[in-house]
């Protein structure tokens, strides 16, 4: 919308006689093109491509059931087990690949949560303004007076340790980043010329907000919705490690929670899935700042 | 007295922003799946009906809801949490008498934090391209990415069998119990493990901050004025840069404190620290709702003052809200 405004602009300027006419670039083509020129970006981006196609194509390669006992316990990393046994004798390698099913699944379907609850709030706080912002600002404080990780174990533990509560557990209590940057967002554009001109086309709120509005606010968003990905994998891993996590779905955090009492006899089987959930928000992170570069070229960090 | 009402407003948003978590506490263990009383009779190995009606009664929870809030409500204004079913005894005195562990592993991890990412972050800000300023960003992804829990268990997998020379687990010598400067020396002791791994998060954190912060300050006119003036380079640097990098760090410890406790329940876990984390850990294992709830109360009531203290320090360090203040 707001490039086919300046290009409407630049079409009333005097045009000099030899011009030569850029060639139109859709803004997310553009900013691929950027993200493609961070090499930690991309980096980042080839790290999380190879952990999914790890988790979704591990199976066939090593058809191991991670719930089944497959040796004795703490077996070390050999042949047989190439990551070892855990306390129960369970695979090491087999829990690795369908933990991260299960974790990286979590972690997004969590930030998702996360982003449409924080974009909704802060939409309507932003485009709104008055009373409305007002109670929205409030419950957001509200949320913020409560530690999110704290607040997301007392939820799991009230409502029970299930792949679906833990979900959106941890979309519920982390909305409120995003929640405060879409209003900033929905604030500065909310008054500028080019959300006038369709209001004053008869456009309705609604319209406005989803159409108009939300597409120009979107970069920031989505760098914020990447990073909550990374978020929403630490908290997962920290409630499965607390003991809150879904004893009947295998994922990396329910690993380190379920050996850490056996670390100085297992490393093996604390320290693999734990360099998963390094790597895998690592590699978030990463494309996140990539992103970030790409989206905001204003806000390029040095 | 500008800052009397101020404060007095922020103390009046903290009495709002309690009572609301009360309230809330109050409706989600109404909302949970499952019966408290049930959940105590399970504890007690199954009770006949009649002494789940006594329970029913002895708890209020033959009354309506709306005066079981009032109730619950009343009982919080008078310093009463509750009873918590596993450790048998009031919730508010289980948390007082746990949070001083945990005040000083959240005072020690946040001096390692703001000291060791504050001096890398200046360090590095001098030379924004060298080595050091990458390495500064290489730790802040890193601190970022690592999971506390396993940096935590990885430092006590190294110091509890590589390289034995530090205690991993609890706050003292339960074999050697000593006393006076000993007893300190020896909780300093097994604090150093905790601390360094909560730290350590936070040290990721500030040093990028604190750099990206000076790079800024450090090309500011003041500066100029100020090498200009033909002042020392230290003077320079402490006087009249660092002054102004400490004040986004100070919002960030501030708005940050949450995710401090948060931390710290999980490091507590990890090494047996006797605090308020091990004691969510252990609600957590026995669905002691009412000690959960109280400690989730009371890092409300935790964040709130250091939203306050914050805010408080920031009018201390920058000028510009004094005078605006006045």
């Amino acid at each position: 919308m707001s490039t086919m405004e300046s290009r409407l602009a630049m079409a009333q300027k005097p045009v000099p006689a030899v011009t030569k006419v850029p060639k139109a670039v859709s803004p997310a083509r553009a900013a691929l093109r950027q993200f493609m020129k961070s090499p930690s970006g991309v980096a980042g981006a080839v790290l999380l491509l190879v952990l999914i196609a790890g988790t979704i194509f591990g199976p066939w390669l090593h058809p191991v059931d991670p719930l089944d006992i497959v040796g004795m316990p703490f077996a070390p990393p050999d042949a047989d087990a190439l990551f070892g046994t855990d306390y129960l004798g369970r695979d090491v390698l087999a829990g690795l690949i369908y933990g991260g099913r299960a974790t990286l699944t979590v972690g997004a379907v969590a930030a998702l949560i996360t982003i449409v609850i924080g974009v909704t709030v802060g939409a309507l706080a932003g485009f709104f303004g008055g009373w409305v912002d007002a109670l929205l600002v409030k419950i957001s404080e509200f949320f913020q007076v409560l530690p999110p990780l704290l607040f997301a174990m007392v939820l799991v533990t009230l409502f029970g340790p299930k792949l679906s509560t833990i979900t959106v557990a941890i979309g519920a209590v982390s909305w409120t980043s995003a929640a405060r940057l879409t209003r900033a967002e929905f604030m500065r554009l909310r008054d500028l010329d080019f959300i006038k001109a369709s209001r004053a086309a008869g456009a309705g709120n609604l319209h406005l907000i989803l159409r108009v509005v939300l597409p120009n606010a979107l970069p920031p968003i989505i760098v914020s919705a990447t990073l909550a990905i990374g978020t929403a994998i630490l908290f997962e891993g920290g409630l499965s490690f607390l003991g809150l996590g879904d004893p009947n779905t295998m994922s990396w955090g329910l690993m380190i929670g379920q050996n850490r009492n056996y670390v100085l006899d297992a490393w093996w089987a604390v320290t693999f899935p734990g360099a998963a959930i390094f790597l895998a928000v690592l590699a978030v992170s990463l494309v996140g700042d990539g992103v970030n570069d790409a989206v905001n070229p204003r806000l390029r960090r040095r | 007295m500008a800052l009397l009402t101020h404060l007095f407003g922020k103390f009046a948003n903290a009495v709002v922003l309690l009572l609301a978590v009360l309230v809330m506490n109050f409706c989600l263990i109404h909302l949970a799946p499952g019966d408290p009383v049930q959940v105590i009779a399970g504890e007690m190995g199954g009770a006949s009906p009649e002494v789940i009606a006594a329970l029913r009664a002895k708890y209020g929870l033959d009354h309506s809801l709306l005066e079981q809030l009032f109730t619950y409500l009343g009982k919080v204004v008078h310093g009463d949490f509750g009873y918590s079913y596993y450790f048998n005894q009031p919730v508010l005195g289980l948390i007082l008498q746990r949070l001083p562990a945990t005040l000083y592993l959240a005072a020690a991890s946040l001096v390692i934090a703001v000291l060791i990412g504050t001096v890398l972050g200046v360090i590095s800000a001098r030379r924004p391209n060298g080595l050091l300023s990458h390495g500064v960003t290489v730790l802040a992804l890193a601190g970022h990415a690592a999971p506390i829990f396993w940096t935590g268990l990885l430092l006590l997998l190294l110091f509890g069998s590589v390289w034995p020379i530090l205690p991993v687990s609890g706050m003292t010598d339960v074999v050697d119990p000593k006393t006076g400067l000993a007893y300190a020396a020896d909780v300093a002791k097994h604090l150093v493990l905790p601390s360094i791994t909560l730290g350590l998060v936070f040290v990721a954190q500030y040093s990028r901050l604190a750099r990206v912060n000076m790079i800024d300050v450090l090309s500011a006119d003041y500066i100029r004025t100020a090498h200009a003036k033909g002042l020392p380079e230290r003077v320079v640097l402490v006087k009249h840069a660092l002054r102004n990098t400490l004040i986004p760090i100070v919002t960030v410890v501030g708005l940050q404190f949450g995710n401090l406790f948060a931390g710290a329940v999980l490091v507590e876990t990890v090494y047996s620290w006797p605090g308020m984390g091990r004691l969510v850990f252990d609600s957590i294992l026995r669905r002691d709702y009412p000690t959960l709830m109280g400690v989730l109360f009371f890092s409300a009531v935790m964040v709130i003052a250091a939203n306050i203290l914050t805010d408080l320090v920031y009018r201390l360090i920058d000028p510009r809200i004094r005078a605006g203040a006045r």
